[in-house]
């Protein structure tokens, strides 16, 4: 059940970022302009037939937050109870205290009104909040626990290459999911007005602060294209038989088409709400699908942590997991998985 | 057996959020008279000290303001977000662009932007009103001296928050969500143009000129103007319009003198 509810919190956490994306599309972030009451009513007891206007995702937004908060306590109680694994139980902690943070930043953006740097913080912890929920439904899940499609009897080593290859990738995504943060809350998303190209050039013809944050996420959008096409292509590549990475490389590469053409529909609708906000979400979606085949590739790290036995065809000389993450609890608990 | 530090923060942790989800002002407060002062009042009792403008020798500077080329076509604003607001509103269009049939402008809002010196003029005690009504703001725009309360009101039943978006004043945002609600404001420092919106209701906007000296004046549907008490001199006289910009001209006016002024803003 932990797996599954793990899972839930992931993607409520993915709802949550549409709802906060909506707000900003719609301008909403000051359509209520108390916190953590709503109109002076207890948040919970503010009448549903009263959410007209920008109250209605404003509002709403809140509630999911709540919502998401609360699963997320529930989450980090269970895991100390029931997660053997102190470093997954510590992630529990750290995605609670990041979510509280998270509310906390969403009260100051409303009570001194949306200055710029705290929005963009707001955003970008987000996608943090986000990282560690995906991450925590990873580490429970079933397939983690158990090992994935066993490596060959050869004792097929970690794939340095691809591990880092991730990492980097999965890192200029969330930098480029800043900059877009950045561009949203400084009301730069239409500084360039045309799409794919910018002011009829391929590079702007004039600049100024709007422009350059505009255009970097153009850059960086391109960057991470080609960055997402070399990951996903080494895993089609070289570990075609491992269902685990494969899923996500295809994923990656569905997810990135999605977000370019959400990118121009967004310019070119001239930030039509809806595109805006999916735009916002699928983008945390690339993230953690790149987070996934990350983790995955660094999986025989975590071998001292999964499941006795799941690593045994693993070269033992390229299992360094245990050494960095975890504490002398958890070496005990490998060394009795390997005598198992 | 789970660690003290385990136990010790997951119990912080969870104190605090469920601290945070529980925060709340309980039961909604019904305030139908409510006054709040964002900004501190007029100073001074009393009688407020005299007009430094002699009455007898007081000029007057009048106008037009009309606008050359095709009008922008006046839309129907979109009031579906808000049931209330379909119903009481239906109507609605939008007013960045008030033409008349003869060309004449309005709500642009024309004051003295220079001239008066040192001269300082009395802060009016009788406010001046900002209504919310069929989720509209009357006047759309308006002048206001430095001190003198801005009353705002919601006429409406339903709820907006009035947002203020001064870069010289303090920004604020305050809730109204029942209807009759009043707030008054004060305004510290001079702007021209503080624009005001409600973020339940996009569509609702309005801008409020701040000065320091009583001589502004904005146009109706007929175009015209009119500065009446100024002392002789000479004065740049400027026309604002939210979208087609400003307009300034010098003009000089002896003792008792009327004059007339023309500004003609093109698309």
């Amino acid at each position: 059940m932990l797996p599954l509810f793990a899972a839930l919190v992931a993607a409520s956490t993915a709802a949550l970022i549409f709802a906060g994306g909506l707000v900003t599309s719609t301008a909403s972030g000051l359509a209520v302009p108390d916190w953590p009451n709503t109109y002076g009513w207890f948040m919970w007891t503010f009448p549903l037939s009263k959410m007209v206007g920008g109250i209605f995702y404003e509002h709403l937004h809140r509630l999911v937050a709540s919502t998401v908060g609360f699963l997320i306590v529930v989450l980090a109680i269970w895991l100390y109870r029931a997660e053997p694994r102190p470093w997954v139980r510590r992630l529990g902690y750290v995605a609670l205290a990041a979510v509280i943070t998270q509310g906390i930043l969403g009260g100051i953006t409303v009570l001194w009104y949306l200055p710029d740097a705290i929005s963009i913080a707001h955003a970008s912890l987000a996608q943090i909040v986000f990282c560690l929920t995906t991450t925590i439904a990873l580490v429970t899940s079933r397939g983690w626990q158990h090992g994935y499609q066993p490596p060959t009897a050869n004792h097929q080593p970690a794939d340095i290459t691809l591990e880092r290859i991730a990492l980097v990738t999965t890192i200029t995504i969330y930098i480029q999911i800043v900059i877009g943060a950045t561009m949203r809350h400084t009301g730069a998303g239409l500084a360039i007005p045309d799409f794919p190209l910018a002011f009829g050039h391929i590079i702007p013809t004039h600049w100024d602060a709007k422009i350059v944050i505009h255009f970097a996420h153009r850059a960086g959008a391109a960057v991470v294209t080609l960055l997402i096409a070399a990951t996903s292509g080494h895993v089609l590549y070289h570990h075609r038989r491992r269902g685990e990475l494969v899923r996500p490389a295809i994923l990656l590469l569905m997810l990135v088409a999605f977000q370019i053409t959400l990118g121009a529909l967004t310019v070119l609708s001239q930030k039509q709400f809806i595109i805006n906000s999916l735009h916002v979400v699928n983008g945390a979606l690339v993230l953690v699908a790149s987070l996934v085949l990350t983790l995955r590739a660094h999986y025989s790290r975590f071998a001292g942590s999964a499941s006795p036995g799941a690593y045994a065809s693993l070269d033992p000389a390229h299992v360094r997991g245990a050494d960095s993450m975890l504490d002398e609890g958890e070496r005990a608990w490998t060394r009795r998985g390997a005598s198992a | 057996m789970r660690r003290p530090f385990d136990l010790l923060f997951c119990t912080v942790l969870c104190a605090i959020a469920v601290a945070l989800l529980a925060c709340g002002g309980g039961n909604q407060t019904q305030n139908t008279g409510q006054t709040q002062n964002a900004a501190p009042a007029p100073a001074g009792s009393g009688a407020p000290p005299a007009s430094p403008v002699d009455a007898a020798t007081a000029a007057t500077v009048t106008g037009k303001v009309t606008f050359a080329g095709t009008p922008p076509a006046v839309q129907p604003v979109k009031l579906s977000s808000d049931p209330y607001c379909e119903k009481a509103n239906p109507g609605l269009k939008t007013e960045t662009a008030v033409v008349g049939s003869d060309g004449s402008l309005g709500n642009v809002f024309v004051y003295v932007k220079d001239g008066l010196g040192n001269l300082t003029f009395p802060t009016p005690s009788d406010p001046v009103v900002l209504d919310q009504k069929g989720c509209h703001y009357t006047p759309h725009v308006l002048g206001i001296q430095i001190g003198q309360p801005l009353q705002i009101v919601n006429s409406d039943d339903t709820l907006h928050n009035v947002h203020g978006l001064g870069k010289s004043n303090k920004e604020f945002n305050q809730g109204q969500p029942i209807q009759g609600m009043k707030m008054t404001h004060t305004f510290s420092t001079k702007e021209v143009m503080i624009p005001f919106k409600c973020d339940v209701h996009g569509w609702m906007n309005a801008w409020i000129g701040v000065l320091d000296h009583p001589y502004y004046s904005v146009t109706s549907t007929d175009g015209t103007f009119s500065l009446k008490g100024l002392p002789p001199g000479t004065y740049t006289i400027e026309a604002w319009h939210e979208r087609l910009g400003t307009q300034t001209q010098t003009v000089t006016v002896g003792e008792k003198e009327t004059k007339n002024l023309s500004f003609t803003f093109k698309a």
